[in-house]
């Protein structure tokens, strides 16, 4: 591979940082304080972040929780309404071209080089995964700062720095399907009509639709989340025959909806999220986030700047980052189910026995608390799916903007009016 | 009658005003200026801006100025086939609700408004009961839909009285995300619009009418279908307006309590909007915007707001 020389310096000098313990974060925020805009979903912003970046930086993070295409959309209509975006990694083949995000220089973040492999090469322990979809490592690296262009090979500027990311699956009631579940077919499994949902985000419910053509052996797409106009047609045909057979109680759009569908046991099976099958099983109803064969639909987000962020805000958003990615919110993160950027600083910062567990897939040696205290997991537990690596190793796909994506979305409407 | 009862007709002050001189004139336009600034920078020039837009062209990112009619061709695209197309379908389920909503709105909406018009005699009773209605407004009205779902849930309280009744064995399924759901949630949100301007005329009308017609001889049945219910038209008209442009535009209840799985115009805009596709939903707006001014013209053409007003 042929590296540019500031990269391989960059890898030089990050090696020589990795080596000693990151602490001793810049107080000059202290003196003047700085507050960062801070646009994302609700996922990744939580007050307990706030408080301590507050404490550690000095800065004061303004979030401003919206969904995910309202990001996007802000993204690339209001550049100038935020100082730091915390966006999914393939809106970026939308926010990427209108030129409104600055590319991240490498150099400023000491732990470039520690990002795991699944952004940086899409590998988990050396394994390749699914690439299928906007995969992150293919929307990692910028030609240049100010490149409206995706670059190859990498190079010294980051798009995003990953904050969090995971893999989905479809979580089912055990208690109420009393069979096993092995597969994404089920989900059109006439023994469930009536009773399954599906999310009604156009980009997401159509490559779990697609996982569930590719399961029934009728098709095998070419990229399930580069679909052809063929390809739409025929997912979408399929979908269209489901719910006119009444197999859908309902659509979701909404995390809380997701669990109040299977919370009541309107839902018995659907596609839904890692914490909000934790939030189903937290009411006291039994739900697991079942892994299946053909594997999980990942997703991915990351912090990125305004082209138009500069002076002390600008380092005051990379001293965030570097804070980020130190540690102490990763282990956050893995806390509440999901993955964090940096593995072996997050690991740090966690209770031997809560890297077991939510890292390795072995049994609770204690009783699993979440970050706020509440009780996840008894004592003997294991989490579902198993550990890092079989979960992220067995990622199919990913969450995807097509280049047909404006056809799909019509296609979808026609499916909700069928 | 009419001319008897409220004088003050178009015709008749449209002849004084063409007599006042100039500066009088110039007076009243200035008088009127403020409205018609604000109805300029908050209605027209916005839809002007979407007529526009709908014209243009887009890719994921971007809108990009042209003079284009593939938003509405996109928009009506295979309708000419046997089988209806999105668009079609969508605005048909979206008609059906407004019609089943005022199958149930207007005669309820009538009803409470001729009761607490005719039949309360005490004025601050009547202020009180009238106010009662309007209780449901202090809370917001996605919170008044969400609360009928543990209700109508398939494990819901109706659904479970029902069975410890002993009535059913399997619950009622349809109850939830379901048409009947949304038309519940329709009815609960929207009477109140229907009651209000029928209250309004209601009250309006001269009781000594009332008792000539009775004292003619005429039955309750026809002093309500030949006195009360002429005069409460303008009230029943803009109730009607209310509600139909209240359903028309709606996509938050029929996407609660449609399970999202119903159709309506307003989620096909929303949708389009979430992935950045304006001119397509500038477009949808358009279309809207014509079926809703139909609606409403073809219901001014069977009352005349201006004459009954």
């Amino acid at each position: 591979m042929d590296l540019s020389p500031s990269r391989r310096t960059l890898l030089k000098g990050a090696g020589a940082l990795a080596a000693m313990p990151v602490t001793g974060f810049p107080a000059v925020h202290a003196a003047e304080p700085v507050t960062l805009r801070y646009l994302g979903t609700a996922v990744s912003q939580s007050s307990d972040i706030a408080r301590k970046v507050k404490e550690d930086l000095g800065i004061t993070l303004e979030y401003m929780p919206v969904v995910t295409d309202e990001v996007t959309k802000r993204a690339v209509t209001q550049p100038n309404s935020f100082d730091l975006i915390d966006t999914e990694y393939f809106s970026l083949k939308k926010i990427i071209p209108s030129g409104n995000l600055a590319g991240l220089d490498a150099k400023r973040i000491k732990l470039a080089d520690r990002i795991t492999g699944v952004f940086t090469k899409g590998e988990v322990n050396g394994k390749r995964i699914g690439d299928q979809g906007t995969a992150p490592r293919k929307v990692f690296y910028l030609e240049g700062q100010n490149a409206k262009t995706f670059a190859a090979a990498p190079t010294e500027w980051l798009t995003l720095i990953p904050t969090t990311y995971n893999a989905d699956t479809l979580g089912i009631r055990p208690d109420l399907i009393r069979r096993p579940v092995t597969s994404w077919k089920d989900l059109l499994d006439p023994a469930f009509k009536g009773k399954a949902s599906i999310l009604n985000i156009p980009s997401i419910g159509i490559m779990d639709a697609a996982m569930v053509v590719e399961a029934s052996g009728d098709y095998t797409y070419g990229d399930k989340g580069n679909m052809t106009k063929p390809e739409i047609d025929r997912t979408i045909k399929v979908l269209i025959e489901a719910k006119r057979a009444g197999q859908f109680r309902a659509f979701w759009q909404d995390f809380n909806e997701s669990v109040n569908l299977m919370a009541s046991g309107e839902t018995v099976i659907q596609s839904m999220w890692s914490p909000a099958v934790t939030k189903v099983r937290a009411q006291g109803v039994p739900c697991v986030y079942q892994p299946l064969k053909e594997g999980y639909r990942a997703w991915a987000q990351g912090f990125g700047v305004p082209k138009t962020l500069s002076g002390r805000k600008l380092d005051a958003a990379y001293d965030f980052i570097n804070w980020f990615l130190s540690g102490w919110a990763g282990a956050y993160l893995n806390r509440q189910g999901y993955y964090s950027a940096v593995l072996e600083t997050a690991r740090e910062n966690m209770q031997p026995y809560e890297w077991a567990f939510w890292m390795e897939g072995k049994p609770a040696e204690k009783d699993i608390l979440g970050p706020d205290g509440t009780l996840i997991e008894k004592a003997g537990a294991t989490r579902d799916g198993g550990s890092f690596d079989q979960r992220m190793g067995a990622v199919a796909c990913w969450n995807a903007v097509m280049d047909e994506n404006t056809y799909m979305v019509r296609k979808w409407n026609e499916f909700i009016a069928a | 009658m009419n001319d008897l009862a409220l004088p003050h007709t178009a015709e008749t002050v449209a002849a004084p005003v063409a007599a006042v001189p100039p500066r009088r004139r110039s007076l009243a336009y200035l008088q009127a200026a403020p409205l018609t600034l604000v109805f300029l920078i908050f209605l027209v020039v916005p839809l002007v801006l979407t007529g526009i837009v709908s014209l243009w062209e887009y890719n994921e990112y971007a809108i990009i100025p042209a003079l284009t009619l593939q938003n509405y061709a996109d928009l009506f695209d295979g309708c000419l086939s046997a089988d209806l197309c999105t668009t079609v379908r969508t605005y048909l389920s979206t008609v059906k609700f407004v019609v089943l909503t005022l199958a149930v709105t207007l005669p309820l909406g009538f009803a409470i408004a001729y009761f607490l018009a005719f039949h309360i005699r005490s004025g601050t009773v009547r202020m009180g009961l009238f106010l009662l209605c309007t209780i449901p407004f202090w809370t917001s009205n996605v919170i008044r839909m969400i609360s009928w779902i543990p209700l109508l849930g398939r494990n819901g309280l109706v659904n479970d009285t029902l069975r410890a009744l002993g009535l059913i064995r399997q619950p009622i399924e349809g109850l939830l995300y379901s048409d009947f759901a949304v038309v519940l949630a329709f009815v609960h949100l929207d009477t109140v619009f229907m009651i209000v301007p029928i209250f309004n005329s209601l009250a309006r009308i001269d009781r000594r009418l009332i008792e000539a017609a009775r004292d003619a001889g005429a039955s309750g049945a026809q002093i309500l279908w030949n006195v009360v219910l002429p005069l409460a038209k303008p009230g029943l008209a803009i109730g009607n307006i209310f509600v139909t442009t209240l359903v028309m535009g709606d996509f938050v209840t029929v996407g609660v309590m449609g399970g999202q799985q119903i159709a309506s115009v307003g989620k096909v805009i929303q949708v389009q909007m979430a992935y950045l596709q304006f001119p397509a939903a500038a477009a949808n707006a358009m279309v809207l915007l014509a079926a809703v001014l139909l609606m409403i013209l073809g219901l001014t053409r069977m009352i005349d707001l201006r004459r009954e007003l």
